[in-house]
């Protein structure tokens, strides 16, 4: 339980303070803003990619996502928005927990079921990133980006 | 004894409007990004597979419903953005409330330019 100094009570200093230095919650802290304002960027470049630019959503496909993930670039911007999001939103998800769970049981099972999902998640995000075949055999050319078949 | 939820009271007003719209959206984006992980994946099965799933987002209530992720998505990165002037910017507190009225103007306005475009591709030929 956190304790609240009462009000007016001398300001802490270096040698009263409780340290803070070094705990986990501190780097969370910090974490959530650093990635929050790099996700920033690159989920709006995403939405503007995916939604805005050229046909929108009605021109998303398989062919698109080929000819996006033929590029590194985009494959490394996908990688570093899926990392980032998910540490940023299982770590905003363990907060709510942490607030609105009371019983240390129901506590614990939403953080387990919390800690799957993310895992799963992420390695399956990450597999299908780096093991991508945008031409795989035996489909319809038509489906498939033009690369495919020059 | 029954309990009040522990650190869970605010002070009311925009500041606490504030902190729940961005709890609400961050699950809302949250939850999204585990299913839209899932769908992307589908492109490892097969491109038929993988067209017929993204073809369910083409449809007008989907399209709509994309509309609500997108205004909670530039909502929650705006007001994130005044989270972290209030905590780094020797004004951000002093000026916390004026800057949730910039996050909400920001808001409709990428918006006000993001729905057009948007529902003209989910409804074609608009």
């Amino acid at each position: 339980m956190t304790t609240i100094d009462a009000p007016r009570s001398p300001r802490m200093t270096r040698s009263t303070r409780r340290t803070t230095r070094g705990s986990f919650e501190m780097a969370a802290w910090l974490f959530m803003r650093i990635s929050g304002v790099v996700l920033v960027v690159l989920v709006f470049g995403h939405l503007f990619v995916n939604l805005v630019a050229g046909e929108g959503i009605s021109g998303i496909n398989f062919g698109f996502v080929a000819g996006k993930w033929a590029d590194i670039r985009w494959q490394i911007w996908d990688l570093l928005m899926l990392w980032l999001g998910m540490i940023h939103g299982a770590n905003g998800m363990r907060t709510i927990i942490n607030d609105y769970a009371e019983k240390d049981r129901s506590r614990l099972v939403l953080k387990a079921l919390l800690l799957t999902a993310f895992t799963l998640t992420v390695v399956l995000g990450t597999l299908v990133i780096f093991t991508f075949d945008p031409c795989p055999a035996g489909s319809p050319a038509e489906l498939l980006p033009s690369f495919c078949t020059a | 004894m029954a309990t009040a939820p522990a650190g869970t009271l605010y002070r009311g007003r925009e500041g606490m409007w504030s902190w729940v719209a961005h709890r609400v959206t961050g699950m809302l984006i949250f939850v999204f990004l585990l299913v839209h992980v899932l769908d992307t994946a589908l492109v490892r099965v097969s491109p038929e597979a993988y067209n017929a799933v993204i073809g369910a987002y083409k449809n007008p209530i989907m399209g709509i419903a994309e509309a609500g992720l997108v205004a909670a998505i530039v909502f929650h990165a705006f007001n994130g953005i005044r989270v972290v002037l209030v905590d780094f910017w020797s004004k951000g507190t002093r000026h916390q409330r004026t800057m949730l009225w910039i996050v909400v103007g920001l808001t409709v306005v990428l918006m006000a330019g993001f729905l057009p475009r948007h529902l003209g591709h989910v409804f074609g030929g608009l």
